[in-house]
């Protein structure tokens, strides 16, 4: 299968002349890690080659046509008509049966549910997403574990404006609407960590609502599960602990959670495994210890119009261990 | 009583007395000459055009390189909605209303529209709405939430300024001027055709401003309402699309779209109606299958209306229900095919001549053909899924509002500006601004389908470094420019033929239809007697040998010279348009003016909350209205 | 080369309508739409709702808006007889017949604020509310709209302005009142009646 596609993504490249793009990208629709965005796939390389098929031979009806009278042809027999029925209307509408049952076909195997799928809650905030495993009283951000080769369903919804939830090697995208709750179904084949984004405009930062999906093969998802309800995590060092007084004589506790811990805030991200998360501010940043300290200062200057507040009077040492301790929790 | 004289040059003086508009600046505001105004239409909108690309292009600047810092996320949303909404609303719409405006009393072979005073209206709404939606960002808070718009994005809790206000009344403002545009252009179509143009007779561009007036009745209102309700919310705290008080925020998409998409149809015709003008006569060869592309646009029309759910195939809509709206959205291409295959055969006939005019079609076709293949992959539900909001569908509608309607409109001014104001363009530089166009827009659009594939969702105002997108972002956004640079030398080589052009003949390209029967640019009476069509190609077919009118009636009379020097219309009547009535033109007035001013003032009073505003307007409004009424018809005689 | 000559025959003017009948035709096309987009919009939230009209909210009452209803679209027998006298030049009869007609729309305006005025819910209460009150208002506006017209042309016919052989305005204002008339049908089925069904 992936050698096959392999194969398509060379000729793509060539075809389109353009082979530095790199349609094997992170993030490429066209290098499926899921069965569903695998099967979109394969729809799309069916319509890419009737399309290159039709704009070819269209094209040079068009450059023919143009031509012809120039190169002092006699006048054509043909009659309007002809043209018409077989260009306009025959050879479309047979392309277009082709399509539709591929469409009917491959829309009803997308929206088929499957029983034993695992479900997750997925909840499109100003601009992040807050991520649930119901069951298992488990809430983080922005991250979301699943295991591979299982079907996975992502229980959509918003308490504020429309998102939509894209995950371009994995399935294609369903919104997150206020009022009406939405799922969307799909399974990942291949163990790995892919990037998802917001795709419906939601404001100012609708650019920096970024996500990942993090496949890992069922044991270690089981293992990460376990750990995750096994709150709360310690403070590793010393700098770390005096972060933690930091965190809860701030206020940091108002707007965040951090599991086990007096920290039961609602408005902001879950902090309890922030240490683990690849980027902060919903792929604002890296998360280095660097950024994250930047971040604690003024988050509003890395991405403007977050409602994290600045904290520019906090003391250098202060900012250290609140980021130590932050940073120690994973 | 022939009918087809010519005035001696003492009647034509006399005519000229007549019909004069007053000089300077009580001309200006009290025309009703529908050439005028369709120029005017058609200045307007290029100026909104300019300014709507220079958003884009400061846009362009701004992603051209990862993480950059040209604009702020602000700007950046202001700038694309900005974009969005003046070129859907301020260029397109209205610049084809201007085309239609111009052309289509010359094309039926009448003295003006059917309601000179509400086509004077028509544009004077459309430029105070345009200039109520630019005057956003004199103050500062110009609309940001998309031209689209989606609440609550849109809703006073999450966009309390005064932003949004601007973009929801202004667009119930502009609709005003598209919708009484529309009225005006059906009953003229209908009432005003010269003896003997059959309704199988009419030039295809005719057709195509027909069935655009008629989407316009039909789809507008839907985002009327859409933004009434949207602006009722905010302003009086209604609860249409307030989920919390049993609204429903998906009533506002399909309200939207419901209009949306038979829009993209309503600007796309008319370009087409363009095409199969400008095709035939540098093809030297009637236009092929003619009955085949008027119904093309009749049923692209109807179909338009059943397709909106395409919009929001990832709504969470039931899978059923969608089928549907794939089913239609697929069917939608066999007319745009049958019309395609209709040019491909007038050229394969024909003897092409390579004018500036018939490149700009020759590249419509090509681009169109890419937006059509396109348009039909994202009516394939599982791959919409993975593309909408993403970079492959703002290519899609590039390739289609842009290349498929900018390019007749750029063929359009080269084929008619000659006629409009009595200079040629230069075919050279014409050459030069049309390649630089193909070529930037393509190298701009196309590489964008591919940014969509790697996962770059549309509207992001920044991107990383290292998802692949750096250097095709920076070829799209340098290749902008250059199709910047292209409408910029059409733009000079209009401007350099207002002084230096060679002065265009009645008829320089040798064309079929009736507007090129008069002088260039047109008397303002556009005929001194109504021709008579005896065919589908009145300039192409044999002339009638003979007239025979029969005398004693006053619609006949009004054909003949004495009808222009009465400032009389004929109206005709039935699908052979035979001579009824006379309408009599009326006398320049201010009354379209104020009328407008009055509308102006009242939706400025709702924008600033400031009651009293509203209520002088609607006073004005109304008082011009009745003025106006009084007098009608009975009166002018 | 040479065609037939071509015969022009005009048609009696009597024949058809005038171009401004005509415009009022396609504006009011539009205007339907506007009630359909708004009518459609109604059934589309209350097909979203679990209680219809919700909880604290009583159902639209019978009485009063059927006997109105009955006063509205009667209105139109008194248009219809003056577009009868119209052509038979019986100025005096167009000018009864209007001045009926305004009578009649002016007590259902009034109808319509008294219920305004004496509301038992606000505009904004619900999704509910809203639809109520903002599609009663814009028929309401037109009511008011066709009696500034009446108003006009009455004017007009008074002031001998209107003559058999030329009467476009009222023409045009006739057809404008059926519409609003027509269109109330719709509005009452859906405002007052279908919640009663469930």
């Amino acid at each position: 299968m992936s050698a096959r596609h392999r194969r398509r993504l060379v000729a793509l490249a060539i075809a389109v002349g353009i082979a530095t793009a790199g349609c094997g990208g992170a993030h490429s629709i066209v290098n499926p890690k899921g069965s569903e965005a695998d099967r979109v796939a394969g729809v799309w390389w069916l319509m890419f080659g009737l399309a290159a098929a039709v704009y070819v031979v269209v094209a040079g009806c068009i450059l023919y046509a143009a031509t012809r009278g120039r190169r002092r042809r006699g006048p054509s027999r043909l009659h309007d008509n002809w043209f018409i029925w077989i260009g306009g209307v025959i050879v479309p509408f047979l392309i277009l049966v082709v399509l539709a049952v591929v469409t009917v076909d491959a829309t009803s195997a997308l929206r088929t549910s499957s029983p034993g799928a695992v479900r997750i809650d997925v909840v499109g905030k100003l601009w992040w997403w807050e991520v649930r495993y119901p069951g298992h009283g488990v809430v983080t951000a922005n991250e979301i574990h699943i295991p591979r080769g299982t079907p996975i369903n992502v229980h959509l919804t918003s308490d504020n404006v429309i998102h939509s939830f894209w995950v371009p090697q994995l399935a294609g995208k369903m919104d997150t609407i206020p009022g009406q709750p939405n799922n969307l179904q799909f399974t990942a084949d291949k163990v790995g960590r892919y990037a998802g984004r917001c795709a419906e405009f939601c404001g100012l930062q609708h650019a920096h609502m970024g996500f990942d999906v993090i496949v890992e093969t069922p044991a270690d998802y089981g293992r990460w599960l376990a750990r995750r309800e096994r709150v709360p995590l310690e403070p590793a060092s010393e700098e770390a602990a005096s972060g933690q007084l930091v965190f809860q004589r701030e206020a940091c506790a108002g707007c965040h959670t951090i599991g086990g811990t007096d920290a039961q805030g609602t408005v902001g991200p879950d902090l309890t495994d922030v240490g683990s998360r690849r980027l902060l501010g919903a792929g604002a940043i890296e998360n280095t210890p660097q950024n994250m300290r930047a971040w604690i200062r003024d988050a509003g200057a890395i991405k403007p119009g977050v409602q994290m507040p600045s904290f520019q009077s906090l003391p250098d040492r202060d900012v250290a261990a609140l980021a130590a301790y932050l940073e120690s929790l994973k | 009583m022939a009918v087809t004289e010519q005035p001696t040059p003492e009647v034509a003086e006399e005519l000229e007395e007549r019909w004069e508009d007053a000089p300077g600046i009580p001309g200006f505001f009290n025309t009703v000459d529908h050439k005028r105004i369709g120029m005017r239409y058609i200045y307007t909108a290029f100026l909104f055009f300019f300014a709507s690309g220079a958003l884009a292009l400061v846009m362009r600047v701004q992603l051209a390189q990862p993480n950059a810092g040209v604009l702020s996320p602000e700007t950046y949303n202001e700038f694309f909605t900005m974009h969005g909404t003046a070129m859907i609303f301020l260029f397109n719409t209205p610049v084809l209303a201007g085309f239609g405006n111009y052309l289509i009393p010359l094309m039926l072979g009448s003295r003006d529209m059917a309601f000179p005073r509400l086509n004077a209206f028509s544009y004077w709404i459309f430029l105070l709405s345009g200039l109520f939606l630019l005057s956003s960002f004199v103050v500062g808070h110009p609309p940001n939430g998309g031209w689209f718009a989606y609440t609550p994005l849109t809703s006073k809790p999450y966009s309390s300024g005064i932003n949004i206000d601007f973009w929801g009344l202004g667009v119930i403002f502009v609709g005003i001027s598209t919708t009484v545009g529309a009225v005006n252009f059906i009953v003229s179509i209908f009432k005003l055709r010269a003896p003997g143009m059959t309704l199988n007779r009419m030039p295809i561009f005719v057709w195509s401003m027909l069935v655009f007036s008629f989407m316009v009745i039909f789809a507008v209102p839907s985002i009327t309402v859409a933004a009434a309700l949207l602006e009722l919310d905010r302003l009086f705290g209604t609860a249409f699309y307030s989920v919390g008080g049993g609204g429903s925020v998906l009533l506002y998409q399909h309200l939207f779209w419901f209009w949306g998409h038979p829009e993209v149809y309503i600007l796309f015709i008319p370009a087409t109606g363009m095409v199969s003008m400008i095709i035939p006569v540098f093809s030297r060869h009637r236009l092929a299958g003619y009955v085949w592309v008027a119904t093309a646009l009749v049923t692209v029309a109807f179909i338009s209306f059943g397709v909106w759910v395409h919009h929001m195939f990832a709504t969470g809509i039931p899978a059923l229900a969608l089928s549907f709206f794939s089913a239609a959205s697929l069917i939608i291409t066999l007319p745009s095919g049958v019309q395609f295959f209709a040019w491909i055969a007038t050229m394969w006939k024909g003897v092409v001549h390579f004018s500036t005019a018939m490149l700009f079609a020759l590249g419509f076709l090509l681009i169109f053909l890419l937006g059509g293949i396109t348009g039909v992959m994202v009516a394939v539900l599982p791959f919409d899924w993975q593309v909408t909001d993403s970079y492959f569908v703002v290519a899609h509608f590039h390739y289609v509002l842009n290349g498929a309607v900018v390019f007749p409109i750029f063929g359009a001014l080269y084929y008619w500006l000659p006629k409009m104001t009595g200079r040629m363009l230069d075919e050279r530089l014409g050459k030069i601004s049309f390649w630089t166009m193909f070529i930037g827009f393509n190298v701009a659009f196309f590489p964008m389908h591919i940014l969509g594939f790697l996962g770059m969702p549309r509207r992001i105002y920044t991107y990383d470094s290292g998802l692949g997108w750096d250097t095709l972002n920076l070829l799209i956004s340098v290749a902008s420019f250059v199709f910047a640079a292209g409408t910029l030398l059409t733009l000079y080589n209009f401007v350099r033929s207002r002084f230096r052009g060679a002065r265009a003949p009645a008829d320089p390209w040798h064309a079929d239809s009736l507007e090129w029967t008069t002088t260039s640019p047109p008397p303002e009476y556009n005929f001194a007697a109504i021709p008579i069509v005896n065919g589908r190609h009145p300039l192409w077919d044999d002339p009638p040998s003979s007239v025979e009118v029969a005398d004693g009636q006053p619609s006949t009379r009004a054909l003949g010279i004495v009808g222009a020097l009465e400032k009389d219309m004929p109206v005709t009547e039935g699908l052979d348009a035979r001579p009824q009535d006379v309408l009599g033109i009326p006398e320049p007035t201010y009354l379209p003016f104020i009328a407008a001013v009055g509308i102006a003032l009242l939706f400025v009073g709702l924008l600033v909350e400031a009651a009293i505003i509203g209520v002088v307007g609607v006073l004005i409004g109304m008082a011009a209205v009745v003025h106006w009424l009084w007098r009608t018809s009975e009166n002018l005689r | 080369m040479s065609s037939p000559a071509i015969r022009i025959e005009p048609v009696p003017r009597t024949r058809g309508y005038p171009t401004a009948w005509w415009g009022m035709v396609v504006l009011i096309t539009t205007e339907a739409m506007v009630f359909i987009s708004l009518l459609a919009s109604y059934f589309f939230v209350r097909a979203g709702a679990s209680k219809w009209p919700p909880p604290g909210i009583p159902l639209p009452e019978l009485h009063r808006s059927v006997v109105f209803t009955v006063v509205l679209l009667g209105s139109s027998i008194p248009i219809f007889w003056m577009e009868y006298a119209l052509v038979r030049g019986h100025m005096r009869q167009v000018a009864v017949s209007l001045a009926i007609a305004f009578l009649m729309g002016l007590a259902f305006l009034g109808n319509t604020v008294y219920d305004y005025l004496n509301q038992e819910f606000g505009l904004r209460e619900n999704a509910y509310a809203s639809l109520f009150w903002v599609i009663l208002g814009l028929h309401a506006i037109h009511v008011l709209v066709g009696l500034l017209m009446s108003a006009t042309v009455q004017v007009k016919v008074w002031t001998g302005r209107v003559t058999p052989e030329h009467h476009v305005t009222p023409e045009v204002f006739a057809l404008y009142w059926h519409f609003v008339d027509g269109v109330w049908v719709f509005v009452f089925a859906t405002l007052f009646l279908s919640p009663h069904l469930r």
